[in-house]
């Protein structure tokens, strides 16, 4: 496993007048709903612990008032922890002054919202400057990397509009540019795709997963919604009422929920279309898969369901790029699979 | 019973000997800091001075060309840049050139002025809550309190004249572009603000990229209020030696002359009407990005 890029530990959040003395509290088993009636104080975080690995997308999900933006605006800062330590790079982000920060967050980090942030007043083209601007480079590279990754999320021809002038999507493929322009390590991902459409959302998600097959960034990714993070995330964690459920691999998380309210939250995916036959296979073991029914390691099984269906094989041989056999399924395990 | 029927008073010389000595010590300042205070608006009456000469020296033609040119930069609107050559050589031919002259160099002076203070004083009040409770009350008090009375005090400090003339105007003009300096600056979008600090914005990159562009329509509704307000002190500032179509108004006023209170009169709200449509088309006009979608 590659090495890690941003780690968190023991991080705690409490907002209200004396969040020390809410911590404490917090630390003595207070939960969150009596926190806020007996002691005025809101429970952000509690004791986050997550290590993210570089060049994966780190996806967090949760409800909404689960901690997830605050959890990500931790990580660059815009919001100050009551106590706990977050590190990139092996360097503690909490020991930064003003200006170290400021650098830190010109350089390592760039970010993306929900509701776009757009400058209104600035046209395509200068929003995506915006991150270079500050890095203070020279005026012509700075254009032509803004043309750069304008073309890149297919907005050429729109370097003079106005963000307002843009549909929902355009706008946060705005977004997305002026990120990726900043060329960062990491990116910072507030429910970039929340605010848009399904199939808009389907679209920009795929320019993500295009971007980062070339650039291999260290994405950490908040959604509330579970298929986004099964489609996207190399791992996920799962927040709730400022405290991790569950941390682990899609699979992992999909078929051993670990708590009752992971095992809620993953009862509606769709479980043909998230799932590979890698994730669901078993081990060869000396099974005769000469004449058996063959698939990809990366097909999702809704790509080979219907054939499944019609032909009925009772074993599924599941072969890699170099078509090695790597693994089997058994029909019995693909049912109890879906059936769950 | 006496003490519910008859408010208790100060005694009347203790009350006098009170007022006696504010109006002395006030009167010593003034005696030993007149001069001083004086010579630092030196500059102000200098450009005042030289722009009202450079006004009122320049042949008719050019000065009505100059105008609506501004006008055309102003709006791009032929109605109002005919309408202000109109206007202004109407000023012209019913014998008001002159004072016309200086009623427009003292309200551009008094602009340009408050402008330079009043965008400072909101940004300073919009950055700190303390400054925004210290400075609030004081704009309040400039708003509310009769003209007349802080006439007083600077009439004792600096005499008769154009500068004392100056201030009062702005005094009585410059609140609100603090006010709307300061509201434009804090209803800016939390958000945007966010995303500009993500990107690692000093204070300065966060003002002048983000806050101060996005406020700039509140600030010109702000600087719009000032001109407009400027205009309606010219009477008062007459009253202390500004020269202008006060003048005239007050010699309307104190003789019964209706035609030439009337005419001066409406010189001062065509001024008016021009300088309001011309700044509120450039206002808009600078906001290119609010225009509707084009998608």
């Amino acid at each position: 496993m590659s090495a890690v890029k941003i780690k968190i530990e023991s991080l705690y959040k409490i907002f209200g007048k004396n969040p020390k003395e809410g911590m404490e509290h917090v630390k003595n088993g207070v939960d969150k709903a009596e926190l806020l009636e007996k002691y005025n104080h809101v429970l952000g975080l509690k004791d986050i612990n997550l290590d993210i690995h570089e060049k994966s997308i780190q996806v967090v999900v949760g409800l909404s008032g689960s901690g997830k933006s605050t959890l990500i605006r931790h990580i660059n800062r815009l919001i100050e922890p009551t106590s706990g330590k977050i590190t990139v790079d092996r360097t503690d982000v909490m020991s930064y002054d003003k200006n170290a920060l400021r650098n830190f967050r010109r350089r390592k980090t760039a970010m993306v919202f929900q509701r776009f942030a757009l400058m209104p007043h600035m046209t395509v083209i200068k929003n995506v400057s915006l991150g270079l601007e500050m890095q203070g480079i020279d005026p012509k590279e700075i254009e032509k990397r803004a043309l750069h990754w304008i073309q890149k999320v297919g907005l050429s021809g729109y370097e003079e509009r106005y963000p307002q002038h843009l549909s929902g999507g355009m706008q946060q493929r705005v977004g997305l540019a002026r990120a990726l322009a900043n060329d960062s390590d990491i990116l910072l991902m507030d429910e970039p795709f929340s605010a848009l459409d399904p199939l808009i959302r389907k679209d920009v998600q795929e320019i993500l997963l295009e971007i980062q097959s070339e650039l291999n960034k260290t994405v950490v990714f908040i959604t509330h919604d579970l298929d986004e993070a099964l489609k996207l995330g190399d791992r996920i964690a799962i927040l709730k009422d400022g405290e991790m459920d569950q941390e682990g691999l899609p699979v992992d998380i999909l078929l051993n929920p670990g708590t009752e309210y992971v095992r809620k939250f993953v009862e509606d995916v769709n479980r043909s279309r998230v799932l590979r036959s890698k994730h669901i296979m078993q081990k060869v073991n000396g099974i005769d898969l000469s004449r058996a029914f063959v698939v990809n390691e990366n097909d999702f099984i809704e790509k080979f369901i219907d054939r499944v269906v019609t032909e009925k094989p009772s074993m599924i041989a599941v072969q890699d790029k170099q078509n090695k056999n790597v693994g089997c399924i058994s029909s019995k395990r693909l049912s109890e699979i879906l059936k769950k | 019973m006496e003490f519910f029927t008859k408010f208790p008073v100060m005694e009347r010389i203790a009350l006098m000997e009170m007022k006696k000595g504010i109006d002395l010590s006030f009167r010593q300042f003034s005696r030993e800091y007149g001069n001083g205070i004086e010579a630092f608006f030196d500059p102000l009456l200098f450009f005042l001075v030289w722009l009202e000469k450079l006004l009122l020296n320049s042949p008719w033609p050019i000065i009505i060309l100059v105008i609506a040119i501004l006008a055309w930069f102003g709006s791009r609107s032929w109605v109002l840049v005919v309408g202000s050559a109109l206007a202004f050589m109407l000023i012209g031919y019913f014998g008001m050139w002159n004072d016309c002259m200086a009623t427009v160099a003292i309200i551009t002076v008094c602009t340009t002025l408050c402008i330079a203070v009043g965008i400072p004083l909101g940004v300073l009040m919009s950055k700190s809550d303390r400054a925004e409770k210290t400075i609030l009350p004081v704009l309040d008090m400039m708003q509310t309190i009769p003209s007349f009375v802080y006439l007083v005090p600077i009439l004792m400090l600096l005499g008769i004249g154009k500068v004392p003339g100056l201030i009062a105007v702005c005094i009585y003009a410059v609140p609100p572009i603090i006010r709307l300096t300061n509201l434009g600056i804090r209803e800016v979008d939390k958000e945007t603000l966010e995303a500009i600090d993500a990107f690692g914005a000093t204070t300065w990159q966060r003002l002048t990229k983000v806050q101060i562009p996005l406020a700039l329509p509140t600030i010109f509704a702000g600087v719009n209020q000032t001109i407009m307000m400027a205009l309606a002190m010219v009477v008062i500032a007459s009253m202390i030696g500004v020269k202008g179509l006060g003048v005239p108004i007050l010699r309307a006023i104190s003789n019964q002359y209706l035609a030439l209170g009337l005419m001066n009169g409406l010189a001062i709200v065509a001024l008016a009407i021009i300088f309001d449509r011309v700044s509120q088309h450039y206002g808009k006009r600078i906001q290119k990005h609010r225009e509707g979608r084009n998608l």
